[in-house]
């Protein structure tokens, strides 16, 4: 882990920038802000102004956060298969395009692991059951699984370069992978119709106040996940130009000890 | 993918190995850092130097298998930075590992990297015999033969390849003194056909009968020791 | 040199030295039977293993893909071969095909072993109405799914390939990519020998699922295998 040397306040013009000390800046104070007005609006609305449903009780409250992050993960999956294939395929192949596809990467795989965990809750509640092999569920899980193994190869190692290649090559994989699991799931779960209580999926009809609050907490969770992502991909930067100044450190301490050695064989 | 461009097609005149203040990481260290390097054709150049100075590195990127961070690299007028996979099949590495499929007998794996790029028989059979390993050992399976057997055996499956250009790192390591006396000829029949060598050895004093010329990598980069010859 | 003839050469390169090494006959084949075995440990009741005894085959297929392509790749990264084989410039396409084509004959020996198995343990038997045409089914679901799981195998098996923790790494990749085919093969050998009253003719559209996801990976395969091997 490479480290700046804070005695080092002189720049050379070729060197590449300074970290900032945070990532913050007024963009994402604006965003955070929001982000927090919209959250109180969901649980203003969530917990008091809507209506308890008339068949799930009070439990359809939950719907209003985990309706939310599943929307937002696929969002954020689709950011990642997106700047993916932008970095493989724009002639300059900037790193920006794959830190926004790990940043969203990372962001899904967090908002998905939420939808699980609120999910299997409102399952639990409503019909007594913490899991169904229904088709959407299912689905969400190898979702789940796909991208932590995206996640696990974007630590491999290499250079940044590697790294980006690597990873956007998965994410395009992954983009083929996930509509065939979603098909035969599909398949999977609708050729035998299993008697079935009720829909287990969350598709509640439903209308007025409760739709509304179902909308204000999508705008909450999206400007969670924008201000996530300016954080994530700033700080990634951040690590980026850590490491490439520690290159130049590590290259000028190997010249120098190249020259040293030079001298003293002479 | 289209066959790769033949020699013929690139800058055969100018020199073999152009390397211009390359700087190549290993994750985040600079292995090589800032080396510069002219190789001419039908060069035996010798790479000297202590453990850690990059000449393994330098070998491999020279193989196209890593990339160019900073610099400039051009190996039979292919430029490394885009050209990677043409100058590849014009280029063989002897590294540390033999490339061998230990469980194949020599002339199995000869055969097959031969065969790869459309080799007849007898000029397989013409790059095992080059080697010495076509009479005895062509049966054996490589997991049974000795460092050196294993050694000639790679090279012959450079020949067969129709490499132009042979990186060796530390080929003589191993190998008796009778193996190196013939592994010296080879490389200097070798060199006399028109292949260009670079050779990474820690031995001076016995490359220096090898090598038309020797350099040293000390740090990440290079400096001329003078010709020999 | 045609892509195509040096896939072949590298496939028939992967098959020889199993022909010498004799690994997966002896290691991997008895690995999948004993597997077998202990599915029948597990779950105790013949009328459940009749049920469950297709998903059982693919299961112990699945589990013994990611042996066979640890070993595929190991005979590689041994001694440098496929480090060597990208120095030389071979066709990162005809690599991925020729291994792929190697592992799916593999695969194919094994899922063979398996049925059989399958028969003698579980008591498994073609279905009764239509005979013909259930061996058909049968016959072109192996082939279909063989190709499927040689493919995504390959793949990832390369990426994995020469990394520090890749016998982690591997399944973790593998195993939720070929679900479709741990359904699909299930479902289509499930009315091959008429399990809970399935049809023969409902096993074709898993089949035809079966046929896209071998050739999505196919073709996405040899496309990203030469970028995922590259350093």
């Amino acid at each position: 882990m490479t480290t700046i040397d804070p005695a080092r306040t002189e720049l050379q013009p070729s060197e590449p920038p300074l970290p900032r000390r945070s990532t913050g800046t007024r963009v994402t104070r604006a965003v955070g802000i929001a982000c927090l007005v919209a959250m109180a609006w969901l649980v203003a609305f969530g917990l008091g102004f809507s209506p308890a449903d008339r068949d799930q009780k009070e439990s359809v409250r939950i719907l209003y956060v985990h309706v939310p992050t599943i929307w937002l993960a696929y969002l954020a999956f689709v950011v990642t298969a997106v700047s993916s294939g932008l970095y493989l395929f724009t002639k300059k192949q900037s790193l920006g395009w794959d830190r926004v596809a790990g940043a969203s990467a990372e962001i899904g795989v967090a908002f998905v692991a939420v939808t699980l965990a609120v999910g299997s809750m409102w399952g639990r509640l409503t019909w007594g059951v913490f899991w169904q092999w229904d088709a959407r569920l299912t689905t969400t899980a190898l979702l789940f699984a796909t991208y932590i193994g995206y996640l696990a190869v974007r630590r491999l190692g290499g250079s940044h370069q590697q790294r980006a290649k690597r990873s956007a090559v998965l994410g395009m994989i992954a983009v083929m992978e996930i509509p065939l699991v979603h098909f035969s799931v599909k398949m999977w779960r609708s050729l035998h119709q299993e008697a079935t209580v009720a829909n287990l999926d969350g598709d509640t009809k439903m209308d007025g106040i409760m739709l509304f609050s179902l909308f204000v907490g999508v705008i909450a969770f999206t400007f969670l996940y924008v201000w996530l992502m300016l954080h994530r991909t700033r700080a990634m930067a951040m690590e980026d130009m850590l490491e490439d100044r520690g290159l130049d450190d590590a290259l000028v301490a190997r010249r120098a000890e190249a020259a040293a050695q030079q001298n003293g064989a002479q | 993918m289209s066959p790769a461009p033949s020699p013929s097609s690139a800058t055969v005149d100018g020199p073999v190995i152009v390397l211009d203040d390359v700087v190549a990481v290993l994750g985040q260290f600079p292995a090589l850092a800032g080396a510069s390097l002219t190789v001419e054709r039908g060069e035996i150049v010798l790479l000297s130097g202590p453990n850690g100075a990059g000449k393994t590195t330098l070998l491999r990127l020279c193989a196209g298998l890593l990339p160019v961070e900073r610099g400039t690299a051009t190996i039979l007028g292919f430029d490394l930075s885009t050209q990677r996979e043409l100058v590849r099949a014009h280029v063989g590495l002897l590294g540390h590992q033999n490339g061998l499929y230990l469980d194949l007998s020599v002339r199995e794996n000869v055969n097959f990297w031969g065969r790869t790029v459309g080799a007849s028989a007898d000029e397989i059979h013409a790059a095992m015999a080059r080697m010495g390993v076509a009479e005895r050992l062509a049966d054996i399976p490589c997991r049974k033969l000795s460092a050196g057997q294993k050694r000639r055996t790679s090279l012959a499956c450079l020949v067969a390849r129709r490499a132009q250009v042979w990186l060796l790192d530390e080929p003589h390591a191993g190998l008796d003194a009778t193996g190196r006396d013939e592994l010296d000829a080879t490389l200097a029949q070798a060199a006399g056909s028109g292949a260009t060598i670079l050779v990474a050895s820690h031995e001076l004093e016995r490359a220096g009968n090898l090598a038309t010329r020797s350099v040293e990598v000390v740090a990440g980069q290079v400096t001329a020791l003078g010709d020999k010859k | 040199m045609s892509t195509w003839r040096v896939a072949r050469l590298i496939a028939a390169k992967d098959l020889r030295v199993e022909r010498r090494s004799k690994i997966v006959t002896n290691q991997v084949l008895p690995f999948a039977g004993i597997t077998m075995v202990s599915f029948a440990f597990a779950l105790d009741k013949q009328n459940v293993l009749d049920t469950v005894a297709p998903g059982l085959i693919w299961l112990a297929t699945t589990f013994s893909l990611l042996i066979l392509v640890q070993r595929s790749f190991s005979i590689e990264t041994d001694d440098g071969a496929l480090d060597a084989m990208r120095v030389a410039g071979i066709d990162t396409r005809a690599i991925f095909l020729g291994k792929a084509m190697a592992l799916a004959v593999q695969l194919l020996v094994l899922e063979i072993l398996l049925l059989f198995a399958a028969v003698v343990l579980y008591g498994e038997a073609i279905q009764s109405s239509g005979p013909v045409l259930a061996v058909v089914l049968l016959v072109t679901t192996l082939i279909s799914a063989t190709c499927g799981l040689a493919a995504v195998g390959t793949l990832y098996g390369g990426l994995a390939a020469g990394f520090k923790g890749s016998e982690t790494l591997l399944p973790l990749l593998t195993l939720p990519a070929v679900a479709p085919v741990l359904i699909g093969a299930t479902k289509a050998v499930e009315s091959a020998v008429g399990t809970a009253g399935a049809v023969v003719s409902e096993g074709w559209q898993w089949v035809g699922l079966l046929v896209v996801f071998a050739v999505a990976f196919g073709i996405g395969g040899s496309l990203a295998f030469g970028p995922l091997i590259d350093e």
